[in-house]
């Protein structure tokens, strides 16, 4: 390990030390859960070469999951935090199996009209999901230890170290991933898909694959969303969610490991910054052109640019 | 009985923009192998043409629908020369995540300069619904529908009848043979994007004034757009152009006899069963472009 990477790593866990400012804080988890959105994004976009317009309704589903199941059932915050992850990993069975005959555009509005489904649904269903005034009141997570009283998580710095561990674990899933036989084989598919059949790659189990772990991803963001927040409503599929995800793992650089952490970061920071000077519409005004500029003059995003630059491996 | 219809009439009605919307988007997938994730942008900025031109400058309402056909073909020329043909050749998976980008940037350009609130595009005709027998229209719906009915009607022969209709089809045929023939590809690609371009301008102009102009009206016009493509079937003219009748029906049967709330629902779950069961769109034998 560099030292870089030591100092990074120390910096990242004593992060609730030094950062003062609650708002800074906020920011920071904000910054975490779109990371594990953007790792997973990737797995599809990135590595399966598959763009999914659908993503927030797996963090959406993700979030009702365990808001509904802590709220309606009584249900651990953390079995509903596991649900949170199972529901949308199913979810995403279902869609990739029917999506992922389809190729490019065809892939892309299909993801597109699930997403849309589901949010009608989110707003229309009053009796399950209180339609658009959303469920209040989710319980925040809490430890517990036997023989004692739990102890409920209520602070920002608790829920920053949660909030790194699940960005961690997701981070470590996916390198364990792509480095795997599973990885080489998505990797193989994006380049060459009737190449990489004719050797054996069975596409469709892998492409299905990536976006059941994928879609778990992204619903233990959601799930993880809920608890912070304590608050979800129609507004966690909002197509915006999905582009900022597109946005970051893109300019970041899609493919990479780094790259969409990168991105989460420099997207979630830079509007924090640009608050202060600009109105949010600005703000969305300013990721479209940035995707455009990216696209067209550093086309493999950040990460591989700088790469190159420095001559890292 | 008097119901159903109403519901069909009202249903062709909005099927006829639909159609608009369809054909300007089938038109640059068909031709230009570009997904233009844009599409409803150009609509919106149809809509917003008029409205300026109606509340800034007073210009009549039926000349401010022609301005607004113009200001968005020349915004959709603009986007191919500095954004499309820097790309030309890329995967189409590059350019369909520009068209997003340009779609996040103009439409919260258009939310800047225009504000969140939503505007109303005043018109000529009566509000007072003309009745046939037990059917009731408004004249503004019969105008909106006929316009475009004729806007359809021209770009078709614009395609298959004009010497440019028929550059069109060779260049996206055959790039290399094309330009040994004498033509101007690169021109070609811009015509056809602000053809598109301005099919989508047309329809925001006709619909602004039906419904109310806001800065992310075109979101769900852009999905519309893309369930009459995928009904009938990618690059398909004539498929579009039935597919926009066949949505239009079909989401005020859904609207009159499911709910209301799940109106919008029509369309994903027609691109969905589309996709799956027929890929190639209810017409697939139909003329095709391209």
């Amino acid at each position: 390990m560099t030292r870089a990477a030591v100092l990074l790593l120390t910096a990242l866990a004593t992060a609730p030390a030094w950062v003062w400012n609650p708002y800074h804080l906020h920011t920071l988890i904000m910054a975490g859960i779109f990371a594990v959105l953007a790792l997973s994004l990737n797995l599809l976009l990135g590595y399966a070469g598959q763009l999914s317009l659908g993503h927030a309704a797996f963090f959406g589903i993700g979030a009702y999951a365990t808001a509904l199941l802590t709220l309606r059932l009584g249900w651990s915050p953390w079995l509903g935090l596991l649900a949170a992850i199972a529901l949308p990993g199913l979810a995403g069975y279902a869609v990739g199996r029917i999506a992922l005959k389809l190729r490019g555009a065809y892939f892309v509005l299909l993801t597109i009209s699930f997403a849309g489904v589901v949010s009608l649904v989110s707003v229309n269903w009053m009796d399950l999901t209180n339609g658009p005034l959303g469920l209040p009141g989710i319980p925040p997570l809490e430890i517990a230890v036997p023989g004692l009283p739990p102890l409920p998580l209520r602070t920002k710095g608790a829920y920053y170290y949660v909030v790194l561990v699940v960005a961690a674990v997701s981070y470590l899933v996916c390198r364990r991933l792509i480095q795997s036989r599973i990885g080489r084989a998505l990797v193989a598919l994006r380049e060459n898909e009737t190449l990489a059949e004719s050797v054996g790659i069975d596409g469709t189990f892998y492409l299905v694959l990536a976006a059941v772990i994928s879609a778990a991803m992204a619903g233990a963001a959601g799930g993880l969303y809920a608890h912070y927040t304590r608050f979800v409503s129609p507004e966690v599929f909002l197509f915006t969610y999905t582009v900022t995800m597109v946005i970051m793992v893109v300019a970041g650089g899609k493919g990479t490991l780094a790259g969409p952490i990168v991105g989460a970061i420099i997207f979630t920071v830079l509007p924090e910054v640009l608050r202060a000077v600009t109105s949010w519409q600005w703000q969305m005004l300013l990721y479209g052109i940035v995707l455009v500029a990216t696209l067209l003059f550093m086309p493999r995003g950040i990460v591989p640019a700088l790469r190159d630059r420095f001559r890292l491996t | 009985m008097e119901a159903l219809l109403q519901h069909l009439l009202n249903g062709l009605l909005l099927g006829g923009t639909y159609a608009l919307l369809g054909i300007g988007l089938t038109l640059v997938f068909g031709l230009m192998n570009v997904v233009n994730f844009a599409h409803g942008e150009f609509y919106t900025l149809g809509a917003y043409a008029t409205f300026a031109a109606l509340a800034a400058a007073s210009v009549h309402f039926f000349l401010a629908i022609p301005l607004a056909i113009v200001i968005g073909a020349l915004a959709g020329a603009a986007c191919d020369r500095v954004l499309l043909r820097p790309l030309r050749g890329e995967s189409i998976d590059t350019t369909m995540l520009v068209m997003i980008g340009l779609w996040i940037a103009m439409q919260n350009a258009e939310l800047l300069v225009w504000g969140g609130v939503a505007k109303s595009v005043p018109t000529p005709f009566s509000t007072q619904p003309v009745v046939l027998g037990p059917l009731s229209v408004s004249p503004l719906r019969i105008f909106v529908f006929g316009v475009s009915a004729l806007l359809i009607l021209g770009a078709h022969l614009v395609l298959s009848r004009t010497k440019l209709g028929r550059a069109m089809r060779a260049t996206f045929q055959d790039r290399e043979t094309a330009a040994l023939m004498g033509v101007s590809i690169d021109r070609i690609h811009m015509v056809t994007f602000a053809f598109g371009a301005g099919l989508a301008a047309a329809a925001g102009a006709l619909l602004g004034p039906v419904f109310l102009v806001y800065p992310s009206m075109g979101d769900l016009a852009a999905l519309k757009a893309f369930s009459v493509v995928i009904l009938g079937g990618l690059g398909n003219f004539v498929g579009a152009a039935l597919g926009g009748l066949v949505l239009g029906v079909a989401e005020e049967l859904g609207a009159g006899y499911i709910s209301s709330g799940y109106r919008d629902a029509v369309g994903f779950v027609m691109i969905v069963a589309m996709l799956v069961f027929r890929p190639s769109g209810l017409f697939a034998r139909a003329e095709r472009v391209g």
